[in-house]
């Protein structure tokens, strides 16, 4: 059998049924299998990097492997964004791309790139393919190592003479032998014992969870462990919908623009039970001032996670569904009353709010809320980055896992409208939402022809501010006011030191993004006044197909409230009340 | 405390093993000293022999990341073991003339050191010794002149039997 059909073969051997690409000269072979195999739903996306966050937004969204299928050099390099988006958020996903004819290798040969080296720092686990005798198990091995242990993105370069070659007596292997890959999933007794033990001593204790949950799907257990201990939980950017929001011990997102409770939680709290995060450095600040107070257990199927930003006092390696389960059954029914009427008092005294009722401009953030009203329960939202994508987290009411698709760890600009056609595709029961930036959308604007065409019903709110609002925060907060090249409308005729809008500012902005989304076929709607949102809402969301809202919002909000750099977790500012 | 300690890695002989190696340690900021990769008993085995130099809690981090790799099927600081054997290999060219030739040879045989070449000149010797050792000797040669001189880098063996490293 040659070897594009083995590939065929065994991607479906895998279960695989959607595959997101883009052809090229040296994958033609592979294209070509595709032409008549009719049990894969291929998406031809618009552009490499589309393919490659499509095939993450469906891995999000099921838990099952993306898959995507690009060319060798600009193919592969144009996915390069969308694998490292996918490796930091630990997103199991199969690359395959094509390569050069192995005998070219090394030539700089036409659209030849050195794949297996540029890959090897943002995958989990990387092949080249040197003959189609090794194919079989490649694939098979992909595959387990991208949907196993800590899940990640695994990339396979595929020489064009390998496709082309015929294997004789070829069988999809029904094992793999890795001796060197091995993940731990039970907990260590012992260490599941002295947690357990500290959790009964603790006074103040803490869940702080994320992203483990919810490729574990450890969503139940942990909500059987909350249930029975009472203990409070607050959940990173990556574990939101693991626990409702509703949830009476739910606490909130902690971090630079998490809630101020949960922040305060973090530093008040003698024990921290640390399951499936990764102490990242936008949640604990300084690390040396992180959560003095406290006990740190940590629970990581990554033993390399332990210990790697913060030390910790009870480290447990393992699968978070298996210590979970391993630690309820060792666990008494408690109550921290004190401790709970605490963190109530502290969400009270610091709920999110806005004021859209003083402002005539839309605030963004009521944009975002209202987007509630119009979503089912079960709805998908992914989000592309920056303020919307903070906004999205304090605001949307996360009910389940794998509802809320957002680049956590790289921060990619550009990810929502691919990464919420991709969970589209794989939930065509589901409502899919994307949330972007105005700056965002137009990183991978052109995946809205793939929607329109295919008839992917993303249903994409722009929160449009003119400004690459992020970092025109930082700039406002940080440097002075000093806005540069953050502002979308800016022309030659504009000052080059510009401090925020004026009277002289140009009155147009480019592209109308309205009429960007009709040229693509997807119906477009602007909205300029908060009076105007809910019947635009009303009208767009209930249409069966694709659409884009635009929602022109306040220039200059700030995402509040927030932990600038460097500072510790109780340094909070909050901001104007606007 | 920053001091040198000597990894092994275990790793299946597969393309591009000790480029993942060192590109992972590059990758997390770590300095290597001295990689060498050579193979072993098992010619699908390949051991990897780093120096790296580090605190206590950087070089867990080095090992645990090592150890994340498909590829690596052991990793061993073996620094952590009471008996262990470190053997570098040095090839060392000297300046020589007729006055000093034969105090050149001496302190050469004070080390156990080899000749493995001489002309009028020069001469050339090989020693395999700890890495203390091979400083010294290249220490004493200096006044000499040092024409050149190559290091392989260390590598080691635990010395417990029941342990393979």
């Amino acid at each position: 059998m040659k070897g594009a059909k083995i590939l065929i073969d065994g991607l479906m051997k895998e279960g695989v049924n959607t595959i997101f690409g883009y052809p090229g000269g040296v994958v033609i072979p592979v294209f070509d299998v595709l032409y008549s195999t009719r049990e894969i739903n291929f998406i031809l996306t618009r552009h490499e990097q589309g393919a490659a966050h499509a095939a993450d937004g469906y891995a999000r969204a099921t838990g099952k492997t993306g898959v995507c299928i690009v060319t060798s050099g600009p193919g592969a390099t144009n996915a390069i964004t969308g694998i490292a988006t996918a490796k930091l958020d630990s997103i199991p996903m199969v690359v395959i791309s094509g390569q050069v004819a192995s005998s070219n290798i090394g030539t700089d040969a036409f659209q030849e790139t050195d794949m297996s080296g540029i890959a090897r720092s943002i995958c989990k686990h990387n092949y080249l393919v040197n003959s189609v005798a090794e194919l079989p198990h490649i694939i098979k091995e992909a595959f387990h190592i991208a949907n196993s242990g800590r899940p990640g993105p695994v990339s396979i370069d595929l020489p064009v003479d390998v496709v082309n070659a015929d294997l004789n007596n070829y069988q999809y292997p029904e094992t793999i032998d890795l001796p060197g890959y091995k993940p731990v999933v039970k907990g260590h007794k012992k260490q599941i014992k002295k947690l357990a033990a500290a959790i009964k001593d603790a006074k103040r204790p803490l869940l702080y969870t994320g992203g483990g949950i919810i490729s574990s799907s450890a969503h139940n257990n942990l909500l059987q462990f909350i249930d029975k201990t009472n203990i409070p939980v607050v959940n990173t950017m990556m574990g939101l919908g693991s626990v409702p929001y509703e949830h009476p011990r739910f606490v909130g997102m902690p971090g630079m623009h998490g809630v101020a409770a949960a922040n305060y939680a973090l530093m008040e709290c003698d024990l921290m039970i640390a399951i499936g995060v990764r102490f990242d450095d936008r949640i604990t600040g300084p690390r040396h001032t992180f959560a003095k107070q406290a006990t740190i257990a940590h629970v990581d199927i990554d033993p390399a996670e332990i210990g790697k930003n913060v030390a910790t006092d009870i480290p447990v390696v393992g699968d978070a569904k298996f210590v979970l389960e391993q630690l309820n059954e060792h666990l008494d029914a408690k109550e921290f009353v004190d401790w709970n009427s605490r963190i109530s008092e502290l969400k009270m005294e610091y709920p999110l709010k806005y004021d859209q009722k003083n402002h005539d401009k839309i605030l963004p953030q009521y944009a975002i809320d209202t987007i509630n009203k119009y979503i089912p329960d079960n709805a998908i939202v992914a989000t592309d980055v920056g303020q919307h994508q903070m906004w999205s987290a304090q605001f949307i009411k996360h009910k389940h896992p794998r509802s809320f698709l957002s680049s956590g760890g790289l921060g990619t600009m550009g990810f929502g409208l691919p990464a919420a056609m991709g969970a589209a595709m794989a939930c065509p029961d589901k409502m899919v939402v994307n949330i972007s930036g105005d700056g965002g959308i137009q990183m991978n604007i052109q995946e809205l022809a793939t929607c329109a065409i295919n008839n992917i019903p993303v249903k994409t709110v722009v929160i449009n501010n003119s400004y690459l609002g992020m970092v025109r925060q930082w700039q406002d907060l940080f440097w002075d006011g000093k806005y540069s090249q953050t502002c979308l409308k800016q022309d030659p005729n504009c000052p080059q030191e510009c401090k925020g809008p004026n009277g002289s500012c140009p009155k147009i902005y480019w592209p109308n993004l309205t009429k960007v989304a009709e040229a693509n076929g997807v119906k477009g709607y602007r909205v300029e006044k908060p009076e105007e949102l809910e019947v635009n809402f009303k009208e767009a969301f209930a249409q069966p197909g694709p659409v884009l809202i635009e929602v022109m919002v306040d220039k200059l909000t700030n995402v509040f409230p927030m932990i600038p750099a460097g500072k510790k977790n109780n340094e909070i500012i909050f901001g104007e009340e606007r | 405390m920053n001091r040198k300690h000597t990894i092994i890695a275990t790793v299946t002989n597969r393309v591009g093993i000790l480029a993942r190696v060192t590109g992972l340690l590059a990758q997390r900021g770590y300095n290597i000293e001295s990689a060498i990769a050579a193979p072993t008993e098992n010619p699908d085995i390949y051991k990897i022999t780093l120096v790296v130099k580090g605190t206590e809690e950087q070089i867990e981090q080095v090992t645990k990341q090592l150890n994340k790799l498909v590829d690596t099927t052991k990793v061993v600081d073996i620094s952590h073991d009471n008996n262990y054997i470190v053997r570098e290999y040095i090839i060392l060219k000297v300046n020589i003339n007729r006055k000093n030739r034969s105090e050149v040879l001496e302190l050469m045989n004070v080390f156990s050191a080899r000749p493995l070449d001489i002309d009028k000149n020069h001469i050339i010797m090989e020693l395999s010794a700890r890495a203390r050792k091979i400083e010294r000797l290249i220490e004493l040669m200096k006044p000499f002149g040092i024409n050149e001189y190559v290091r392989s880098g260390e590598f080691a063996m635990t010395e417990d039997p029941r342990r393979s490293s």
